[in-house]
């Protein structure tokens, strides 16, 4: 177990540490820089296995291969990835095992690029039209609980979550000084 | 339709399976599930109805989760063109006790019989070895689809991969369960894993 974050505004150190108490073992990955922080921790730790993925649909259905092999995974990836997953999705109702996703936000709170707004405006939805339940972290000071109750109804109750990681709480993207 | 020269699907996959010991043999959507199904029904079986492109990615999923037991995920061309990227991401990850087959008749044949990408330009062989799979095979022969089928109890070598082209007859469907709780809890459960 590593030491608890430093301060409250350490909000990947957070899920890193609720990662770790629930014993995640496979984090398959598409980076964004919302995640580098997150990506760097899992890649250090000898308890879990990062995976770079080539597309995000990929990492859903590697999850259900852990789960299969016995062990918990988490999907990380950006909101544009979303829309990669859709019809792999479907092995998560069908098959029944623990998903959870962590997804950083674009297209939204000051968003710079408008290619990333049509995606970003419809992650919530297309997460909701397949059945996956969508919580929402705006602020550092939220992470850990809602970080907590996504893990645990998602582990202990088998319920499909997304947790939006909104672009308000890991900073817009700033291309123009 | 078919070709004198062609491997028989189903005795490649009889053949792949006929000693299979603990190993967990995944089928990706399409005719490679039912002859998985053909070569005897298995609690170490996980048919795909579905999931297009995700075999070989249960299949690493296992394979990291069970480091110990083989794990043969059998698949078409179809099925295998559109999870592609996974090659990439399985050469990167390199498990030693992933084997992957790939059915290839060079056609869709599920929905029709139309042409693939393997029928004209795609060499999956080459695909796979420059992801970084170094053991990357064609197979046209019974005796190297049997040397294949023992290599995959090695479990100092892998991954590995190999394309076998197959005759595209179309033969007797043999359906396996659709239901995927009972197919994941089965194998679950014979892996030792209760019930959460």
């Amino acid at each position: 177990m590593s030491a608890r974050p430093q301060t409250a505004s350490d909000w990947p150190e957070e899920i890193f540490s609720a990662l770790e108490r629930y014993d995640i073992r496979q984090v398959p990955y598409v980076p964004d820089a919302g995640h580098s922080k997150l990506i760097e921790r899992v890649l250090a730790s000898s308890a879990m296995r990062g995976i770079p993925l080539t597309t995000e649909e990929e990492g859903v259905a590697l999850l259900a291969g852990a789960w299969a092999g016995g062990q918990r995974g988490v999907l990380l990836m950006q909101s544009s990835g979303v829309g990669n997953c859709i019809n792999m999705l479907s092995l998560v109702p069908i098959l029944r095992f623990p998903f959870l996703t962590l997804v950083t936000m674009r297209g939204e709170w000051g968003e710079f690029n408008p290619w990333q707004v049509p995606m970003g405006s419809t992650t919530q939805g297309v997460f909701e039209l397949s059945g996956v339940q969508v919580l929402r972290a705006s602020d550092a000071a939220e992470v850990p609980a809602v970080l907590e109750a996504a893990a645990a109804q998602a582990y202990n109750a088998l319920t499909p979550t997304a947790v939006l990681l909104s672009q308000r709480l890991i900073g817009a993207k700033v291309f123009i000084k | 339709m078919s070709k004198a020269n062609l491997l028989d699907r189903r005795e490649v996959v009889a053949a792949l399976l006929a000693n299979r010991k603990d190993v967990v043999a995944i089928g990706g959507l399409g005719a490679s599930t039912n002859d998985i199904t053909a070569a005897g029904d298995h609690a170490r079986n996980f048919y795909l109805w579905g999931g297009m492109g995700g075999a070989a990615m249960i299949g690493l999923g296992l394979a990291l989760a069970q480091p110990k037991l083989p794990v043969l995920v059998i698949t078409g061309d179809g099925e295998m063109l559109m999870g592609m990227g996974s090659l990439a991401t399985i050469g990167l990850q390199k498990p030693k006790n992933l084997s992957i087959v790939v059915l290839d008749n060079e056609r869709y044949g599920e929905t029709g019989g139309q042409t693939s990408h393997t029928a004209a330009a795609a060499d999956l062989v080459g695909v796979a070895k420059a992801c970084g799979i170094e053991d990357s095979r064609a197979i046209s022969t019974m005796a190297e689809a049997k040397a294949f089928a023992a290599s995959v109890h090695d479990l100092s070598a892998g991954p590995r991969f190999a394309n076998v082209k197959i005759d595209s007859a179309e033969l007797a469907r043999i359906l396996p369960t659709r239901d995927g709780t009972h197919i994941l809890n089965r194998l679950r459960g014979d892996l030792g894993f209760p019930p959460i």
